[in-house]
Order: structure tokens, then C-alpha cells, then sequence
């Protein structure tokens, strides 16, 4: 119950304390350059204009002190720290960028990073494609795209879980209670330690952000073929041409935006995958990745230059799609 | 409009006639087909995708001695164990016309399991059914029954010398059962119920505080001049994908310093600056695509922006603003790395996930325990998605720029 009252009050506390600062601020601004109005109720002077000078700041200010704290400044932070000791307390040059391109435990992330993303964004992409096109042409299309959307909703750690109980391995003989290893060894296989076993283990870790993220793509990529105008199926099919030749030569040419969307968005979450193979295997048996190899370096290694060489590595591979964002956003706020 | 429609009619009769039968049939078979490998492939993948959280759901419900030793498929069978028990001793024997008699029951109270088969030797469990007799080497005779009752005759008193009973082996089934039993251990026991408390007061904040900051945020981008905006508004932009992993160490230097790590409105707000970006973007789009006439118009009625914002944006905008929340709050009440870095994992406000985290490596390989605490973090996504469906998708795609 006092856990309860406290939860609520912090929920007040929070909510209220933004709401006050909105309403207080313009309050104070409307109050302080009021308009002056003579006795007879007649304009003195307005001070309109000021105060409309004023009042953006008073919107967006909150926002931008928000994001430079969070993200501009522990940006140049983080670079700086990157030429830094563990402590941030001597300069040291290039070491921790020598040590990152010698250490194996970096290239190992690195390497296991470039995996991840040769598989999940194409296999996810591919596989939501796949959806896409065949619920197109069943009358259950919302029931069978809600099953495959619904992992979306469910937590990396929780998605973790579920998948280390369908990995689960008990000793040959003895009763499987895993799905994968129950299969297995009904087609009277051997059951398989999958999460232990590189270089299998990595797939298998992969499969679950696969999962994850199938959904998502097939949601996009089904609006979007459905986008695709009838007329121009139809031509093509008058012309002789056979489904399969539709679908490559007319429909995935129209949907190629949807699908660059769809594939940065997967390779951006597929980056900074960490909670996955924190759960899984916390790096362990040859699956660390750069996420949770930075995370390991700042609490249990606490070396924050090399902790920030690591992230800088993660933003690095982020770039290209920064500036491809900006630069598609530009362009459309100049045909506004 | 006649003319264009007369070609069409024209050809509509088509020559199917000149087919030969041969081919049509063939056309046929090739068109079903196609029909059930569409259906048959859906249906595959569909089940595929549902089955390891079914499986999760199932497992959560099932009694856990049943879940250490089957699979959940198998949780509408019965499982069989075996196991032993000993019969009273020459102490228990009652005389009844002229029979010494030792009875009891094999199966602790409460015990659910039945009992199919019993042996006297420790590999005999099934040599006699239940209701049967066997013999014991004294010449004794036992009969045991399904319940667990067992009778021990002989036509001789027992002498003092069986002082330590018969072993009877036997083998039982554990009737199916679902409860709710392991949900009561993970809540009650294990700290989920507070841990779930704890990720509710994290989730509300920060999912209301930075939809509040950007919309105002938003409305200015959109509607109001001021110099630096479009350099501003690229910069939010270029900020979306900015890998948090960027910001852990300079933001949890400066809260140890303030002492904000660990705290409710620390996490707050450094949620609300990692959703910033995003949320500005969606609703910015959303707001300066509403009609130019309609601001105008209030404004020249003598409104000022703070008026137009509360009484006309906000309501006009509350699509946008339902589909940035369910993506908002699903982000936050599924997130992890913040949560562990700047709440950490003291008890007291420790959140789900960061907990769940924490019972994989301590309690791992005990199913119930998992199975039922990954139910309780998921089960809130889980609803609000079939709940709002619509708007979730329109939330995940919308926010399909942030990637994660």
C-alpha cells in the first residue's frame, strides 16, 4: 500500500511540476508584459510583439535544455572521455583507440555486430515481405498479421526468456521440456545445448530479434504494397505477365522507399542490440556484441575511456543514416 | 465517357472456349495449388511465430512438478513419476477375526497423484496393478489401492522383527492441472508485484512528461517565428538515431555529482530526453500539417499562441498524440539499459525487466519462477497491443525513424 501511495504521488509530482511550469511561465509572461490600457479602457500601448518574441523560447526551451543535456553534450563528453584513462582524470592519446583495434574482445564484437547485421535486417525484411504478400490473399489477413506483429510488444528481456525455454536442454535421454531439442530428438536427433555452442549460438540469438522485428516490417511493407496501384498490375498482367514476374519487375520497384525505411530502421535497432545477449549469454561462448561490451566495460571493467570508445564505435555506424535523415527532412521542409 | 467504355465490352468474351480441356484442367489444379500453399505456408508461419509465447503462457499456469518433467504440450496429459514409501511396522498391526492387519496410505495428504502399478523390489513398480496382491518374502500379503491406501495382511501375528515396514515401490500419475499458484510465488515472494509498481511509476512520467515538452515544443517549430528554427528542427532530426549508448557515462557522471541516480525523477527525465527527438519529429509533422486558415483565424480573433495550443492544437491533434504515447510507453516500460544505468537495481525501484534480469541468473532453471515472471512484464504490452491494436501499429510505424 505505501509503495502504492508513493507511486502515485511521484506520478503527481512529475506530471504536475511540468504542467505548472507550461502554465506558470506564460502566465507570468502575459502578466509582466501585459498591455497597458488607459481608464477608459482604450489601448495604450501593446506589447503584442514582445511577447510573441518571447514565448517560443518559453515552448521549445524545456525541450532544447532537455536534449543538450541528454544528448548534444554527452556527445562532446563522451569524445572527450574517449582520449582520457578509466577515470577520466589523465590524457592518454590514441591508447584506448590502439587498445580497441588490438583487443579480441573488440574485433570479436565488432565481428558479431557485421553478422548480426548480415542476417536480422534481411531476414526480417525478407520475411515480412514474405507475410505481406501471402495475408494480401486471405480473408483472415488482420488475425494472422496480429499474431506475427505481436511480439512486438513484448520486451527484449521478456522475448529473452521465452526463447531461452524454447532453447531449454536437458541431458540426451532424459525428457526434453525445450521445444527446439523436444523436436530434435523426436526425428531422433541429439539434443543440442543451442545457446552454448558457437557458432550456432549466435543465430539462435539472432532469431529472436528476427522475431521481433518481422512483424514491424510486414506491417510497413503490407501498406505499402497495397499502395501499389491496381491499373498497373493489371496492365501488366494483360501484357503476360505472370505473378512472379508482377511481383519483381512492378511491385518491388514501387515499394523500394518502404523498404529502405524498413531496413535502415532494423539495422539501427540491430546496432544497439544489447538487452538480447545480456539475457541470453552476457557475451559469454564468443556472442558478445557492442552493446553489452560497452556496458560490461563501464560497471564491471570501469573504464569509462574505453567504455567510450566502444559507444563511439556504435555511433559511428549510426552516422550515414543521420545524415540521410537530415538530409531527406530538409529537402521536404523546402517543398512545404 | 461512351467511348472509353465501348473498347472494354468488346473484349470482354474472352476465348476460353478454344482451351483444350486437357489444360483447363491443368489450369485448375495449378490455381488450387497456389490456393493452399498460400494458406498452408500463413498458417505455418503463423503458428511458428505464436508458439513460444503460447508455450510461455502455458508453462506459467502448469503445477511445477509437472513442469520440471514434461514438456507444456504435454501439460493436458498426465505425468508419471515413480516413486516409494514404506508400510507401518509390527507396532501398527491391529488383529481383525483372527487377520493381522498394517494399513495406511502411501501418499502424503493432500497428495494428488494416483496410483497405476506397485512392486516390493526397488526396480518393481509396475509388476502388479493397483488392486492387486503381492506377496512379500515373510508371506505377508499387500494389496494397494489407486488412492494410495494400502492393507498388509497376514494370518500369523507380525512378529516384533518387522520393525522397519515393507518397502512398496510404485509408479503414479499427477492428474493434469493449471493454477495460478506460480503467479502467487513470483508476485507475493519473489518481489514482482513491487517490481511491477516500481515499472508503473517509471512508465506514467516519462511517458507523459516528454509528450507534454514536445508538443509544446512541436507547436513552435510549426507555427511560431523565431530565428534558428530550421537549424534547430535538423537537429532534433539528426538526433533520432543518436545510439543512447552515446550518452550512459557524461548523463551518470553528472547524477552521481546531483545525486539523482537511483531516484524516480532522475529516470524521468532522462527518458523524456532520450524520447525528445522522436517525439518532437512525429508531432511536428502532425501539427504543422493542420490547416493554415484555422490558426490564422484564431489568432486574428485576438488569441494568443499559448490559447491556440491548449484549446485548439491539442484536441485537434489527439490522434498523433495517442499513437506517440502507446510507442512512448511501451519503449519505456520495455526498456532495460536505461533502467540499469540510471535507476539500478536496489530493491526498492527496481523495474521488471532489470529484475527478470536479474532471476535469470539466479533462479534460471526454475521454469515456474520464469515462466510466470516474464508473463508479468509482458502481460501489459501484451494488452495495451490487443487492446489498441490500431493505434499501436500506427505508433510502431510512426516511429519506425527511431529504430528501437
Amino acid at each position: 500500500m505505501d509503495q502504492f501511495v508513493n507511486a502515485a504521488l511521484a506520478i503527481l509530482l512529475g506530471v504536475g511540476g511540468m504542467l505548472v511550469y507550461f502554465y506558470g511561465t506564460n502566465f507570468v509572461l502575459d502578466t509582466t508584459l501585459a498591455d497597458r490600457f488607459a481608464a477608459d479602457g482604450k489601448l495604450i500601448h501593446s506589447n503584442a510583439r514582445s511577447r510573441e518574441r518571447i514565448r517560443p523560447w518559453l515552448f521549445v526551451g524545456p525541450a532544447m535544455l532537455l536534449l543538450t543535456f541528454y544528448l548534444l553534450y554527452p556527445a562532446a563528453d563522451t569524445f572527450r572521455r574517449s582520449f582520457y584513462d578509466a577515470r577520466s582524470e589523465n590524457f592518454v592519446g590514441l591508447d584506448n583507440y590502439e587498445w580497441a583495434i588490438n583487443s579480441s574482445g573488440f574485433q570479436q564484437s565488432v565481428q558479431n555486430n557485421v553478422l548480426w547485421l548480415l542476417v536480422v535486417p534481411f531476414a526480417s525484411t525478407g520475411l515480412g515481405l514474405l507475410i505481406a504478400v501471402l495475408a494480401d490473399r486471405v480473408r483472415w489477413e488482420a488475425a494472422a498479421k496480429a499474431l506475427i506483429f505481436m511480439p512486438m510488444a513484448i520486451s527484449f528481456v521478456g522475448a529473452a526468456i521465452i526463447w531461452r525455454f524454447m532453447y531449454a536442454y536437458r541431458a540426451p535421454g532424459e525428457t526434453q521440456i525445450g521445444v527446439m531439442n523436444a523436436i530434435l530428438v523426436w526425428f531422433g536427433g541429439q539434443p543440442q545445448t543451442w545457446i552454448t555452442e558457437p557458432p550456432l549460438n549466435n543465430f539462435m540469438l539472432m532469431l529472436i530479434l528476427v522475431w521481433i522485428q518481422t512483424g514491424f516490417a510486414m506491417v510497413l511493407l503490407s501498406a505499402a504494397l497495397k499502395g501499389v496501384p491496381e491499373e498497373t498490375i493489371e496492365a501488366a498482367r494483360i501484357d503476360g505477365a505472370n505473378e512472379i514476374q508482377i511481383f519483381f519487375r512492378i511491385m518491388i520497384p514501387q515499394i523500394a522507399g518502404t523498404l529502405a525505411v524498413v531496413m535502415t530502421t532494423i539495422v539501427i535497432v540491430t546496432l544497439k542490440v544489447f538487452d538480447i545477449v545480456l539475457v541470453m549469454t552476457d557475451g559469454q561462448y564468443d556472442t558478445e556484441v557492442l552493446g553489452n561490451y560497452m556496458y560490461r566495460w563501464i560497471f564491471r571493467n570501469l573504464d569509462y575511456g574505453k567504455a567510450s570508445v566502444i559507444a563511439l564505435s556504435i555511433m559511428v555506424a549510426t552516422l550515414p543514416f543521420m545524415f540521410w535523415n537530415v538530409y531527406r527532412f530538409r529537402r521536404e521542409e523546402k517543398l512545404r | 465517357m461512351s467511348t472509353s467504355q465501348q473498347p472494354q465490352t468488346l473484349a470482354a468474351p474472352a476465348p476460353r472456349a478454344e482451351v483444350p480441356r486437357s489444360s483447363q484442367l491443368q489450369f485448375r489444379i495449378t490455381r488450387f495449388l497456389g490456393w493452399f500453399l498460400v494458406r498452408a505456408t500463413l498458417i505455418f508461419i503463423c503458428v511458428l511465430w505464436t508458439v513460444p509465447t503460447f508455450g510461455l503462457l502455458i508453462s506459467s499456469l502448469r503445477d511445477k512438478d509437472a513442469l520440471a518433467v514434461s514438456g507444456w504440450w504435454e501439460s493436458l496429459q498426465s505425468t508419471i513419476t515413480q516413486d516409494q514409501g514404506r508400510s507401518g511396522t509390527a507396532a501398527d498391526q491391529i488383529e481383525q477375526e483372527g487377520r493381522y492387519i498394517i494399513s495406511g496410505n502411501l501418499l502424503p495428504e493432500g497428495d494428488r497423484r494416483e496410483i497405476s502399478s506397485f512392486g516390493l523390489t526397488a526396480t518393481g513398480f509396475d509388476d502388479f496393478a493397483v488392486g492387486e496382491t503381492a506377496t512379500t518374502n515373510e508371506g505377508f500379503e499387500i494389496t494397494v489401492l489407486e488412492d494410495g491406501t494400502y492393507r498388509l495382511i497376514s494370518m500369523e501375528p507380525i512378529p516384533e522383527s518387522f520393525s522397519r515396514g515393507q518397502r512398496i515401490t510404485f509408479q503414479a500419475e499427477t492428474p493434469p492441472r493449471l493454477t495460478l499458484e506460480n503467479y502467487d510465488e513470483v508476485i507475493n515472494t519473489e518481489g514482482l508485484g513491487d517490481a511491477f509498481l516500481n515499472t508503473a511509476t517509471v512508465t506514467i512520467p516519462a511517458t507523459i512528461i516528454p509528450i507534454a515538452i514536445a508538443a509544446f515544443a512541436a507547436y513552435a517549430f510549426s507555427w511560431m517565428r523565431f530565428p534558428g528554427r530550421l537549424l534547430l528542427l535538423s537537429i532534433v532530426v539528426g538526433l533520432i538515431v543518436v545510439p543512447l549508448q552515446l550518452s550512459l557515462i557524461p548523463v551518470l557522471r553528472v547524477y552521481n555529482t546531483l545525486e539523482l541516480r537511483g531516484t524516480y525523477p532522475g529516470i524521468w527525465l532522462a527518458h523524456t530526453g532520450f524520447g525528445l527527438p522522436l517525439a518532437v519529429f512525429l508531432l511536428y509533422n502532425y501539427i504543422s500539417s493542420l490547416p493554415r486558415d484555422l490558426i490564422e483565424s484564431a489568432q486574428i480573433d485576438g488569441a494568443s499562441h499559448f490559447d491556440i495550443f491548449i484549446r485548439l492544437v491539442v484536441p485537434l491533434s489527439v490522434p498523433a498524440l495517442a499513437s506517440f504515447t502507446i510507442f512512448q510507453f511501451l519503449w519505456v516500460w520495455n526498456d532495460l539499459l536505461v533502467a540499469l544505468v540510471f535507476l539500478g537495481t536496489r530493491p526498492e525501484n527496481q523495474v521488471l525487466t532489470s529484475q527478470l534480469n536479474d532471476l535469470v541468473g539466479s533462479r534460471g532453471d526454475n521454469w515456474e519462477i520464469m515462466t510466470a515472471s516474464a508473463f508479468v512484464s509482458i502481460a501489459v504490452p501484451l494488452l495495451v497491443f490487443f487492446a489498441l491494436q490500431r493505434y499501436f501499429v500506427r505508433g510502431m510505424m510512426a516511429g519506425s525513424v527511431k529504430g528501437g
